[in-house]
């Protein structure tokens, strides 16, 4: 049975954390201090690439190496926290900032200094506002403690830390999205390159990180590089907060080291499906991820192994469905999603999560035949890899392993759909049934039961 | 003009639509003048505007806050929708004012994201989330009891939001709001809320008509960490506090 292993959910529960006073008493405020007062900002810079952490918001890239992209000299750079945290199933930074706020604070104020950032933004979605009042409070608390502002702890350097809220958009966790929207704009993602940490915020390099990463920042700071190396795996140091979620008995939040078998984290921690059902499929890295079934179950939870597997591991957000899901109405839920959430800048991600809408509702209707999940599939390899960022890719890349790894059940449900039709047409009574001609659409047997006659005469299929 | 073209449709506001290369150039004008509302292109005056003192400070108190004052453009559009309940046009062109933008640009911006209104709304918001998790929970018949309880219209709520008959609430059905772990949720006037049942809703409503505290018991501020509670520390990270 795994458990868990709690470096950033240390004291979680305690209410004191929230508190600079309870966040100093058990060891906070010390890496800050060691940072801002022993080590040059090289130093700094050296302990976090050798601690191995790579980032925790999806993509998974070093967070070192991100950090020594910026370049030196005397230009104005930024700090950006990404604490837009939208994906279906990701909510691990909610709870991490929620409960223990000065430790993000004290990482986006070290992680300035690293990145020689007069100014820190933590852009926070504005659907988490009761989140974001207590990180304005803590902030507020770390000014008055000198650990903010001018000249923090007599060091000479000035960082300003500022709590920047959202409008509810998921497109704004896309860090070019996110500088645009920082800046006061509509979120369009921009071409990349320039990478933001050459031209990012007001066309200064800008460092991006995700919540969870700058939260491991201050164990690293204090306790050293080859410390942090002594937690999970080689490929992937520290924990990992995985968020899950679904048709789990026990849905939440779990810190632990990379490397656990999947069905420990989803039948140990998670506690499993309910009563009397099985797994089904489950989303590894948020909705986003291509699903995988019961036969990836015990593989080991990291980069790596999900990768390889076809999928991926993402923020490190599990979601399960379970036997009595409908795996079409899953696919439909996820595409809806993305086509509410694409910005329309480019044409592939705008139209394609459109058209993919739509043919989705025919298939839940009955109205689609076979040959539409060809074209399902075809759609979303074209819009893989053509696009300014990766919205489109995100639907694309769950729906397309939903209708390849489950197509039978697509088939079953665009022929049950049909045939429930002809029950509920025959079963209004002779008008209604002679009205429709063969092969007519679930439309038009609710317009015949529903007593409105002009679509179904001419039976014309949409 | 060919003289057999058919008779072109009317637009949404009784103006009949034609293709604007047969358009002269004062009509073209007129017709692009009569698509912008007025003023939207233009930083309106201070003192052409008359902006309430609490707006004024806490736009100017955001614009302070960034290097370079449009980064203040969405604190604003928050702190015009606190101020009138909703981005209304009077208050996009206080805003504007202030800042020294158009509203032309407020407006472009407010549009962009799903927690702007810019119609008026009932005056509770409740936000619930159907998407994937909360779907696999139930979060369609949550929605439905929403609108039941306020008698907001279900598939207007289903599909971008409806405002009950009585104004006093605005019922949505939401993209995912980060917090799948609360599934089936609802965020309620900002503060999140789960897991619910159906009956919550009702609940719920009662107490916001009668301005009691929403169901104390389901807020997330109340919910523990999902492992239980605190263990014994490992022992790496205890060895590591020992140090520090």
């Amino acid at each position: 049975m795994a458990s868990e292993t709690r470096m950033l959910f240390r004291h979680l529960d305690d209410p004191e954390l929230r508190t600079l006073e309870g966040y100093r008493s058990r060891g906070g405020y010390a890496a800050l201090e060691r940072a801002f007062q022993e080590l040059e900002p090289e130093e700094l810079l050296n302990e976090l690439e050798g601690s191995g952490l790579r980032g925790r918001g999806g993509a998974g890239f070093s967070m070192g190496k991100k950090a020594g992209f910026l370049p030196r000299g005397d230009m104005e750079k930024y700090l950006c926290c990404n604490a837009d945290e939208s994906e279906p199933g990701t909510f691990k930074d909610r709870e991490l900032m929620h409960k223990n706020p000065h430790q993000l604070v004290e990482g986006c104020l070290i992680a300035s200094l690293a990145a020689g950032a007069r100014y820190g933004f933590i852009f926070i979605r504005g659907e988490y506002s009761e989140i974001a009042d207590v990180l304005d409070a803590a902030v507020a608390e770390a000014y008055e403690a000198g650990y903010a502002g001018q000249n923090i702890l007599g060091s000479g350097c000035d960082v300003d830390l500022v709590v920047h809220r959202g409008a509810g958009a998921y497109i704004c966790g896309e860090e070019t999205a996110l500088l645009d929207s920082l800046e006061g704009k509509r979120g369009n993602p921009r071409l990349k390159p320039p990478f933001p940490a050459i031209q990012g915020l007001y066309d200064g390099p800008t460092l991006i990180n995700n919540v969870e990463t700058l939260a491991n920042v201050p164990h690293i700071v204090r306790n050293g590089a080859e410390w942090f190396k002594g937690f999970g795996t080689e490929g992937s140091p520290g924990t990992k907060v995985v968020s899950v979620s679904g048709c789990v008995r026990r849905p939440g939040n779990y810190e632990i080291e990379l490397g656990i078998p999947s069905r420990e984290l989803i039948e140990g921690l998670a506690g499993g499906t309910p009563e009397g059902r099985t797994l089904k499929c489950w989303f590894p890295g948020g909705s986003s991820s291509p699903v995988l079934t019961e036969a990836e179950l015990d593989l080991p939870y990291t980069f790596e192994d999900m990768a390889e597997a076809g999928s991926m591991l993402g923020s490190g957000a599990i979601i399960v469905a379970d036997s009595s899901v409908s795996i079409p109405e899953l696919a439909l839920r996820t595409a809806r999603f993305y086509h509410h959430e694409s910005c329309g800048k480019c044409t592939p991600c705008r139209e394609g999560t459109n058209w993919t809408v739509k043919m989705l509702e025919r298939v839940v209707r009955g109205e689609a035949t076979p040959m539409d999940l060809d074209i399902i599939a075809s759609v979303q390899e074209n819009i893989i890899g053509n696009c300014l960022c990766v919205l489109g890719d995100s639907m694309a890349m769950p729906v397309g392993s939903m209708v390849a790894k489950f197509r039978s059940e697509f088939e079953e449900a665009i022929e049950l759909a049909r045939a429930s039709d002809e029950v509920a047409v025959h079963a209004v009574g002779p008008a209604a049934a002679s009205a429709s001609q063969p092969g007519g659409t679930g439309r038009e047997a609710e317009d015949a039961a529903g007593g409105v006659p002009e679509d179904v005469a001419g039976g014309v299929p949409l | 003009m060919t003289p057999d073209r058919p008779e072109t449709p009317l637009s949404g506001n009784g103006h009949r639509l034609r293709p604007t290369d047969d358009l002269t150039g004062v009509e073209r004008a007129e017709l692009i003048a009569s698509m912008t509302p007025e003023d939207a292109d233009r930083v309106p005056e201070l003192h052409e505007v008359d902006v309430p003192d609490e707006l004024r400070e806490r736009i100017e108190a955001a614009m302070s806050r960034y290097p370079q004052l449009r980064s203040a453009t969405i604190p604003a559009l928050w702190a015009v929708q606190r101020h009138h309940g909703w981005c209304s046009p009077e208050g996009i062109r206080q805003a504007a004012a202030v800042m020294g933008l158009t509203p032309a640009h407020l407006v472009s911006v407010a549009s962009f994201y799903d927690l702007f209104h810019l119609r008026p709304g009932g005056r509770h918001r409740v936000l619930v989330c159907h998407n994937i998790s909360c779907w696999l929970n139930g979060a369609d018949d949550l929605l439905g009891a929403f609108c039941r309880a306020t008698g907001a219209d279900a598939a207007a709520a289903a599909h971008g939001g409806a405002s009950s008959p009585d104004a006093e609430f605005y019922v949505q059905g939401f993209e995912c709001l980060g917090a799948c772990d609360l599934a089936p949720m609802a965020s309620i006037d900002g503060t999140y809320f789960g897991p619910l049942e159906p009956a919550d809703a009702d609940t719920a409503a009662e107490q916001l008509r009668s301005g009691a505290e929403v169901l104390p018991d389901k807020a997330l501020a109340k919910r523990p960490a999902a492992g239980g509670p605190e263990p014994e520390p490992d022992p790496r990270v205890a060895e590591g506090e020992r140090r520090g």
